[in-house]
């Protein structure tokens, strides 16, 4: 062997034909990722299509999947910021504002571009698990670069919070009596609104528009506060995303049950 | 003491395939310990690098079933007692023998980083940070160049041609140090995105998970500096703000290094 040989770097990898030699249950994560996300898919599209079942007059319980309510036919009291003066054809959704921004506030979200991106578009499918594609450009391409703009479907998505924590408060002064009342729909929903701001707080869009963009936390002391507050919620970002969307569907569900007379709303106080 | 099947990846880049010892474990041990036990027992013509033994040196960096690991901090324990324990090389770089790689391509990355730019006339000593501004940068100096990080990342596992453009988490969380670090003055947001490949990062999180120092690469360095390359580069509301205001000048790319070496 010449001195050169010695010397030479090497530029080959090792080749391992195996995909990957994990051991453990890596598919089970994606798998369970794609269900959770296909349940709510489905659910979500059945639900907001329907145009029935979104509003219960006597407790004034309103579907989040519904706020704000702005079709000529939403029902007066569930339109809290009015209606448009034009009926809406069938399969149009009443929410046709708030629905395509939070929509794309889950669908740039950091948390759920880790989901979707292991579990659907398997890039890669699991850590150390070789992925399918011959080629990757990440999210250098146009199309691509609209997860950028997340930090946009967050301010709309702080707005829309906003309303469904409004819906949330206006529900508790409808008792069966008239007055403060608190049934169970209530309860659903206040839990549903405490998702939804530990959802869009954990953001981490939000971490980096109220402290994370400053270089100097020292010279800002509040700022360098609410970011870490936000931080601490961020590192459950994940958890608040699974609850937030498991909420949404328990709150829909159980007031498109009273809603339709199937059950009637389990009053705790008037 | 019990006897345990290994699997170990015997080779060069020319070739190679996994090679199975049954070899002796004694309560307490990690993987390289045996790794050693096959070195002076069976193999000695073994290659394998490391140095402290104590996860502070990063040298030892292996695949243990599918796992990028250090062997010094992985325990013999976490596997079952039948379990066969397969060994290779980190995947992403090239081999020089058996479970030693070529990591220079890390190297080459760190030196295409601009450095840290302070103000020129600040002297020595004139620097006060407060303690929570060290403390956000310090989580990324726990880093012990492991490079399983980059080694796991699949934008250049599985995509060799990306490595060009890319540096990997490690050294995007160096850029995104220097960026955040309030005594430099340069703007590092435009080369993190079209020098050093920020925007290939799909911030699926393999990194944080296999950080043997538990640094949160992605939460804490990637995405941040995600959300400031969109600020100078994606956002006009805070593109229209930086017109308003005084903005530091965009960093240039380190002349003679990395695809501008032909440069003079």
């Amino acid at each position: 062997m010449s001195p050169t040989d010695s010397t030479r770097l090497p530029t080959s990898r090792a080749r391992i034909p195996q995909r990957t030699l994990r051991t453990d249950r890596w598919w089970l994560g994606p798998i369970l990722t794609t269900l959770g996300l296909a349940t709510f898919v489905i659910y979500a599209t059945l639900r907001v299509f329907q145009q029935d079942h979104y509003w219960v007059q006597e407790h004034h319980y309103l579907t989040p999947f519904y706020s704000p309510c702005i079709a000529l036919q939403c029902d007066p009291d569930a339109a809290l910021l009015g209606r448009l003066p034009v009926e809406f054809p069938p399969l149009f959704p009443y929410a046709l504002v708030s629905l395509p921004i939070l929509l794309l506030f889950r669908l740039t979200c950091y948390y759920y571009r880790k989901a979707y991106y292991r579990s659907i578009w398997q890039a890669p499918t699991a850590c150390a698990v070789r992925e399918p594609h011959r080629t990757y450009t990440g999210e250098t391409r146009p199309l691509m670069l609209g997860q950028n703009g997340h930090r946009y479907f967050f301010y709309a998505a702080f707005v829309i919070t906003g309303i469904n924590t409004w819906d949330m408060l206006i529900a508790f002064f409808h008792g069966t009596d008239g007055g403060f009342g608190i049934g169970l729909g209530n309860v659903i929903m206040l839990v549903n609104v405490i998702m939804l701001w530990g959802y869009t707080l954990s953001c981490h869009s939000c971490r980096h528009v109220f402290g994370g963009r400053l270089n100097s936390f020292g010279r800002n002391p509040v700022r360098y506060w609410m970011w870490s507050r936000i931080s601490t919620l961020n590192h459950r970002h994940m958890l608040f995303g699974w609850f937030s969307i498991a909420t949404l569907m328990i709150t829909d569900a159980y007031i498109a049950l009273i809603a339709s007379g199937t059950i009637d709303d389990l009053r705790i106080l008037n | 003491m019990s006897e345990r099947v290994f699997r170990v990846w015997r080779g060069s880049g020319d070739g190679g395939g996994l090679a199975e010892y049954r070899v002796e474990v004694n309560e307490g041990e990690v993987v390289l310990d045996v790794l050693h036990r096959l070195q002076a027992t069976q193999t000695p013509d073994l290659a394998v690098r490391w140095n402290c033994k104590a996860g502070k040196c990063g040298s030892c960096s292996v695949e243990i079933n599918g796992h990028p690991r250090l062997s010094c901090m992985t325990r013999m324990s976490v596997f079952e007692p039948d379990e066969v324990v397969t060994v290779t090389p980190m995947r992403t770089f090239p081999v020089v023998r058996d479970l030693v790689c070529d990591v220079s391509y890390n190297y080459q990355k760190a030196r295409e980083i601009p450095s840290f730019a302070p103000d020129p006339a600040k002297k020595p000593g004139d620097f006060r940070m407060q303690q929570v501004d060290v403390e956000r940068m310090q989580e990324f100096r726990k880093c012990i160049e492991c490079f399983l990080c980059n080694n796991v990342c699949h934008v250049i596992r599985d995509h060799e041609e990306n490595k060009e453009h890319f540096s990997g988490p490690r050294y995007l969380m160096r850029v995104a140090e220097l960026e955040m670090h309030p005594e430099d003055t340069a703007d590092r947001r435009l080369i993190a995105q079209d020098e050093f490949g920020m925007g290939y990062c799909n911030i699926t999180k393999c990194c944080s998970e296999v950080c043997p120092e538990g640094i949160r690469i992605t939460d804490n360095a990637l995405i941040p500096l995600k959300e400031r390359v969109a600020d100078r580069k994606y956002d006009p509301l805070v593109w229209l703000g930086s017109k308003i205001g005084r903005r530091p000048k965009d960093t240039p790319p380190v002349p003679n290094v990395g695809r501008y070496s032909n440069r003079t």
